[in-house]
Order: structure tokens, then sequence, then C-alpha cells
């Protein structure tokens, strides 16, 4: 059985299922980090003193994480447009960009964990960096979860380009959506550790 | 409205083929259609209903009889819960914290939102399925890890979770084991909402049928539609707040833990400088819209019993829907109302009791259009309009004793008394959960083409209803006398409750004798599947799209893709053939 305007766009709407879908999980993704957000606000504004994030965080490697991220945005957009542009052999490689980009980024990440942990500065240290680990941690998963699906639509879920293109070049669509998002909470959570 | 046909053509050739074959695992346990998972999802929460109503039974003995040995049932629970068959407080703690969070997340809320809202809302809107039925699935089976996950946690050393349903810090950070498990098992539950929650949505704006304009909505789906809304929107943060809590627990950290602790004489060794009252924001800003998770359905499955029922239209339609959207909006700014005894300013007070007393507002226009309904209605009392109709007064009873609770100098005597457990429970077990039983009643045979038995369905009803208040009357006095909630004993320690403790044993008799007037529903409830009286596909002759399905409706529902040319209610027009008109008639 086939559901209704899964590829094609409904016209009174103007949208297919997975684009509203996408949207909706956005909305409770934001919740959830605005959650995590207030909390860090609240922790510090009741906490006696707090250290500024550099002096404990590495801000050249989180800026190059930054650039790292920005990067494989723009990768992602290039990945759809070629598939609007049915250029297909085009697409997989601005994904295979886009998923090593996500890799290059979790190691950096690792180099840091490491190099903290290695410190004694681990999360029960002080509520900086249980704040830090959580935000972090949770937001690493994003960027796993998100390279998992990217992995996808490069690997096996590619099949579907030749049987139905539009669909295929939608998903790819929501998963760059849901690739920004992630993007978009780093360049919220990197001034606000790192810098403030 | 366009001219496009409401079923899409084919676009998924490899999924065309083979759903006439499928087996047993992918019919009945794996499934993606709308209609089994609803079963699921309404068979395990009823499952879980009564599981939870079991852990209530045993400690209203505690309750009644404090410290006095369960005859026979107690050896059974063993040495280290019941010794000699007397609950010891700990053990008493476990039942209560899983009381509460069975009862909310894995009972009402399966069954009202996954059940209901799976099973009747793509057919009211006329849509063949779900609009993501993998994640319908995968949706089930989150809620059902979840589940198990829940249960296990009583094998957890130490037992199962025992700082009560809400979990409060600190206590909640220094518990056993089991509350581990706990944040490990809500965790997979708001997987679970959030998946249902983004389908609901999407369902409903997408794959509406043709003609079906939001006006035109039953009110059962607008019902539905904003209680998606608070799912999607306020789990997140006790998603957040629970991934701290396990942070705390597990990693040591103090997201919770205030500096300079002290458990049982020890100062607790830890960073220090976290904020337990941040739990309870997290927490609230959750829980309060998850009551009206919890009533919202209940609502809107009592409209459809009512309008069907009364042979009229809802009086006040519009009304109604522009209340629950209020409602549902506000529901998001009333939540520390639950925390006026942890010191907030007066500001802050003033903030919340206002917000929380608007909110009443459209609930009351919701009822007293419900009421009003009734008026010069040629009713017809069958079982589930028995258990509409008593949804009615005890929801008002439930909501009114809310008020004085929403004030903030009326809260600080009643706070975590006995008569909040009273007013809660009148919104919850004969509000939401009879509006359940009604639902039950009326969707039954368009679930399996046979109607329940009515005979067995009045006993149901009538010993329910009596037992209901015999349990939560009492409890409004033993509040007002001043006993609190969560004692183990009951309050007998107290002089002050010494006058009211009898009324203890009025309420355990009550629940006992309650689950008595279950096993005419269980009994009715599988008989029916087999041997209830047949019924064509409009057996209450109903005006809304599920009817116009065969009963019951085969894998994508509808025989011809249903067009909809009018309002949801059309009973009794005059001019009309008949005393109903079908959304669907021409």
């Amino acid at each position: 059985m086939d559901i209704p305007y899964a590829v094609e766009v409904r016209r009174d709407t103007g949208l297919t299922n997975g684009k509203i879908g996408i949207w909706l999980f956005l909305a409770s993704e934001v919740m959830l980090f605005g959650a995590l957000f207030a909390s860090y606000i609240l922790i510090r504004t009741g906490a006696p003193s707090w250290p500024r994030g550099d002096t404990i965080l590495s801000v050249p490697m989180a800026t190059f994480n930054t650039l790292v991220l920005i990067s494989s945005s723009v990768t992602m957009v290039m990945a759809w447009a070629s598939l609007k542009r049915h250029r297909f052999e085009t697409f997989r490689m601005y994904m295979g960009v886009t998923i090593l980009l996500g890799l290059v980024f979790l190691v950096v990440k690792y180099f840091e964990y490491s190099e903290h942990i290695h410190a004694g500065e681990v999360p029960s240290h002080s509520n900086f960096l249980a704040i830090y680990y959580t935000l972090t941690g949770l937001h690493m998963l994003h960027v796993a979860g998100g390279m998992a699906v990217n992995a996808y639509f490069w690997g096996p879920g590619a099949k579907l380009w030749k049987t139905n293109p539009e669909w295929f070049t939608n998903r790819v669509e929501h998963s760059g959506l849901f690739w920004h998002f992630v993007d978009l909470v780093w360049i919220f959570l990197f001034p606000t550790l790192y810098l403030l | 409205m366009s001219d496009q046909a409401v079923v899409a053509p084919a676009h998924a050739p490899h999924e065309a083929h083979h759903h006439e074959e499928m087996g047993f695992w992918r019919k009945y346990v794996f499934s993606v259609d709308h209609k089994v998972i609803g079963i699921q999802y309404g068979v395990t929460g009823l499952l879980f209903l009564f599981f939870g109503f079991s852990l209530m039974m045993l400690m209203r003995w505690q309750l009644a009889y404090p410290g006095a040995a369960l005859p026979a049932l107690g050896r059974l629970i063993g040495e280290s819960r019941m010794p000699g068959g007397t609950i010891v407080p700990e053990f008493y703690n476990e039942l209560g914290a899983m009381h509460g969070t069975i009862m909310v997340f894995l009972g009402v809320v399966p069954l009202a939102v996954g059940g209901f809202g799976n099973f009747v809302l793509p057919l009211q809107i006329g849509a063949p399925d779900m609009a993501f039925p993998k994640l319908n699935m995968a949706s089930y089976w989150f809620f059902f890890l979840g589940g198990v996950t829940m249960l296990a946690s009583f094998t957890a050393p130490g037992g199962a979770a025992q700082s009560g349903w809400t979990s409060y810090t600190p206590l909640s950070v220094i518990a056993g084991q089991g509350q581990t498990w706990w944040l490990v098992g809500m965790i997979f539950l708001i997987t679970s909402s959030l998946l249902g929650a983004v389908n609901f949505i999407t369902t409903t704006i997408q794959l509406r049928a043709k003609g079906l304009t939001f006006m035109r909505f039953p009110f059962f789906v607008w019902a539905q539609f904003v209680t998606a809304f608070l799912l999607l929107l306020a789990f997140p943060p006790l998603e957040a707040a629970g991934v701290m809590q396990l942070m705390d627990r597990i990693a040591g950290t103090s997201f919770f833990l205030p500096s300079g602790l002290v458990v049982s004489g020890q100062v607790i060794h830890n960073a220090g400088g976290g904020n337990p009252l941040l739990w309870q924001h997290l927490f609230w800003f959750l829980a309060h819209p998850e009551v009206y998770v919890l009533i919202l359905p209940a609502m809107g499955i009592v409209a459809e019993v009512i309008a069907n029922n009364t042979r009229k239209p809802l009086w006040g339609y519009r009304t109604m829907v522009y209340s629950v959207i209020f409602l549902g909006f506000m529901s998001f700014i009333v939540w520390a109302h639950h925390m006026f005894m942890t010191g907030m300013g007066t500001a802050m007070a003033a903030f919340f009791q206002t917000t929380t007393m608007i909110i009443s507002i459209p609930s009351v226009a919701i009822l007293t259009s419900l009421i009003i309904s009734l008026w010069g209605g040629s009713i017809r009392f069958n079982t589930p309009m028995l258990f509409a109709l008593a949804f009615l007064p005890m929801f008002g009873i439930g909501g009114l004793t809310g008020l004085p609770l929403g004030l903030n100098v009326a809260d600080i005597p009643l706070h975590d008394t006995y008569y909040v457990i009273a007013h809660f429970h009148y919104v919850v077990a004969p509000g939401t959960i009879f509006a359940l039983f009604a639902g039950i009643y009326y969707w039954f045979p368009k679930a399996t083409g046979r109607k329940m038995n009515e005979m067995l369905g009045v006993i149901h009803f009538a010993g329910s209803f009596v037992c209901m208040n015999v349990i939560f009357m009492p409890m409004f006095l033993v509040g007002l006398a001043g006993v609190s909630r969560r004692l183990w004993d009951g309050g007998a320690t107290y002089a002050f409750s010494q006058p009211v403790l009898h009324l203890n044993v009025v309420s355990s008799w009550g629940a006992w004798t309650l689950a008595i007037f279950q096993i005419p529903f269980i009994f009715n409830f599988f008989w029916s599947i087999w041997k209830g009286e047949q019924t064509d596909a409009n057996p209450w002759q109903a005006t809304t799209l599920e009817w116009a399905a065969p009963s019951p409706p085969p894998h994508g529902n509808f025989l011809v893709a249903p067009e909809v040319h009018r309002g949801p209610y059309e009973y009794s027009v005059t001019g009309a053939a008949r005393d109903f008109v079908p959304q669907s008639e021409a």
C-alpha cells in the first residue's frame, strides 16, 4: 500500500510528508538543546565563580572544528544540488566529503576529550566540565547519527535513485536539514562553551 | 481544495506486491498497519493499567491496615519486600513510584494516544494509514522496550525506582540502581512518543481526505492533533533532564546536587554547585502538558460518543476547537504551580497562579459545551454513553477541586496532601479512564466487527462508577485533615490524622471492589471478540468517516477513497432521510 504525498507535494499544503516530519523533529530537537542551554544558564548564574572557557578548553581546536562543520554544510548543499541537476556521481563525491568532514570533527573531538581525561578533567570535576561533556557529547551523538544517515544515502540507500530519483532527492534534502541543524547547534555551543 | 485523487499513484513498486501474503510476524507483531499498531498499543496499555492498579491494591492494604500481614498473597512477594507478609517501607516506595510511572507513561497515554490515536485518527480523516508507517512501528517497539525496562527494574539490586513518579532530586540521584533503569526506560518512552507525535501531526495535516478541511474535523482529531504538539515539544526537556540525572548518577556530575549535601550524617563528596530545583522545573515543564496529554484525548472520545448518542451536533464546536488550541498553548506556561512550596518569589507565584486560572477557562468552555450538547437530545443510554456521561461530572469534580491548588495561598496547606491525590485521580481515573472505557465500547465494533455485551457493560459501568467515588471522595476529607501523601502508614503515627484514619479503610475496600467490577469487562472484551453480536460497518449510525470503512477495515482502510462533503456531526438534520448524514455522503 502506498502513502500519498510521500513524493509528490500535496497541493493545499505545498509540502511532502517527509518535509513536515523533519521540521517537526527539528522543533523537538530545539526543545531538547534549549532545555540544556537553559540549564547551563541557570547553573552558571547560580555559581559563585565560573571559569572562562578558553582557560580550560582549546579554542584553536574548536575553531578548526567550526570551520570543518561549516564546510560540511556547504558540501551537503552541493550534494543535494547535484541531485537536482541529475548529476549522481557529483552527488556521491560531495556526500562522501560531507561524511569525511563529519569524521574529521569527531576525530578532533576525540583528541580534545582524551587530553582532558588524561589531565583528570572528567565530568565530575566541576559543573563547567559537566555541562561541557553533556552538551558536546549529545551533539557528537547527533553528528554520528547524521553521518550514519548520510552514509546510508551514499551507499545502499542510493539504490532509490534508479527507481525514484525525486523521492531520493527529497530524502537527501531532509537529511541535509538535519545536518544543518547539527551544524547550527555547534555554532551556538562554540561561543557558549569556549569563548564566554 | 485541489482536485487531485486522495489515494496517490504507486510510487513504491517493491512494496506494493507482497502485503497480501504477509506471514504471522509481519501481520500481527511487526506490523506497519496503523490499526494493528493501535490495537497493540491499546492491549499493552490495558495490561499495564491492570498491573499498575495491582500495585495500588497492595499499597491500599498497607494504608488500610498499616503493618498488618497480608494473608496468603503476602508470602508470594518474598522475604525482602514483605517479610511475614508485611510491606516494608522501601517496598511501599517502590509501589508508589512505579504505580504513578506505569499508570501515566505506560497505561493511560499509550491507550489514549497510541491506541485510540493510532486506530481512530487515520480512519476519521479518511487516510489509508499513518504518514510514516515504519516509524509508527518503531514507536510501538520503543514503547515496548521502555515498558520492559520499567518492569525489569523490579529485579534491580535494591528494587525499582523509589523516588516517586516525579523523581525529585537530590533524593533520586542518591537512590538505588532502580532509578537508573527508570531513567533509561523513560528515554525509550520519550523516543517512542516523539516518533508518534511527528507521525500524528504529519498525518493529520497531509493525509486528510478530499474535502476534509480543519473545521470539518471530528473533535477527537483536534484533540489528538493538539496532544501531539504537546508530546512533541514538552517531552524533550524531560529527556534533557533525564540525561543530566543519568550523568549525575553514572558520571558523578552535580547538576542537581548542591554543595555540602549531607546524607545520613555523611557529607557527599561531589563537585557541588548544582540546583535541585532545576529538575523540578524541567520535570514539570513536561509533566504539566502531560496532564493535558492525559485529558485531551479523553475529551475527544467523550465528544464523539456524546454527539452520536444525543443524535445532535455538538453545541459550540468552534468554541471547543479554539479552546483546545488555546489550552494546548497555555499548558506550557503553568508548570510552576506544582512548585509553590519551593520558595519562589511572589512575582513568579503570581504569574503562575494567573496563568493557571486562565487555563481553567478553556477547560470549562469545553466541559460546558459538552454538557449543553445534552440539552434536548434524545439520548441513547448505551454503555459508551454511560461512561461518557459519567466523565462529565467526574472530570468536573477533578477540575474544580484543582482551582484551590492553583492559587498560591490555598495551595500551601493542601500541597502534597491526599487532597491533591483525590483531585488528580478524579481527573484521570473516573475522568480519563472512564472516557477510555467509553472509547473501547464505542470503537470495539469497528476493530472487530462485533459489539460488546450491553448487560455486562452496564454492570461494569455501575460498579466502577460507585467504586471510583468510594475510593476518591474520602481522600478529599483525609487531605483536608492534613494527611500527607507518600506516608508508609497512611498517617497512623500522627495525632491529627486519627479522626480520618477509618476513611483509609473505606478507600481500600473501594479499590478492591473496583477490581472485582473489572472482571465483567475483561470477560466481555475477550468473549465479544469471538462471540459478540455481529454488526454492520456503522452500528451506531454515526456520521464520521471511520464508519464509512468496513468493520474491521482492511489494510489500507477504505474500499473507495472517501470524499468529505459536510461537517462532522450532522445529526437530526431537518429534511434528511435519516437522523444522521455521514460526512462522506454527497
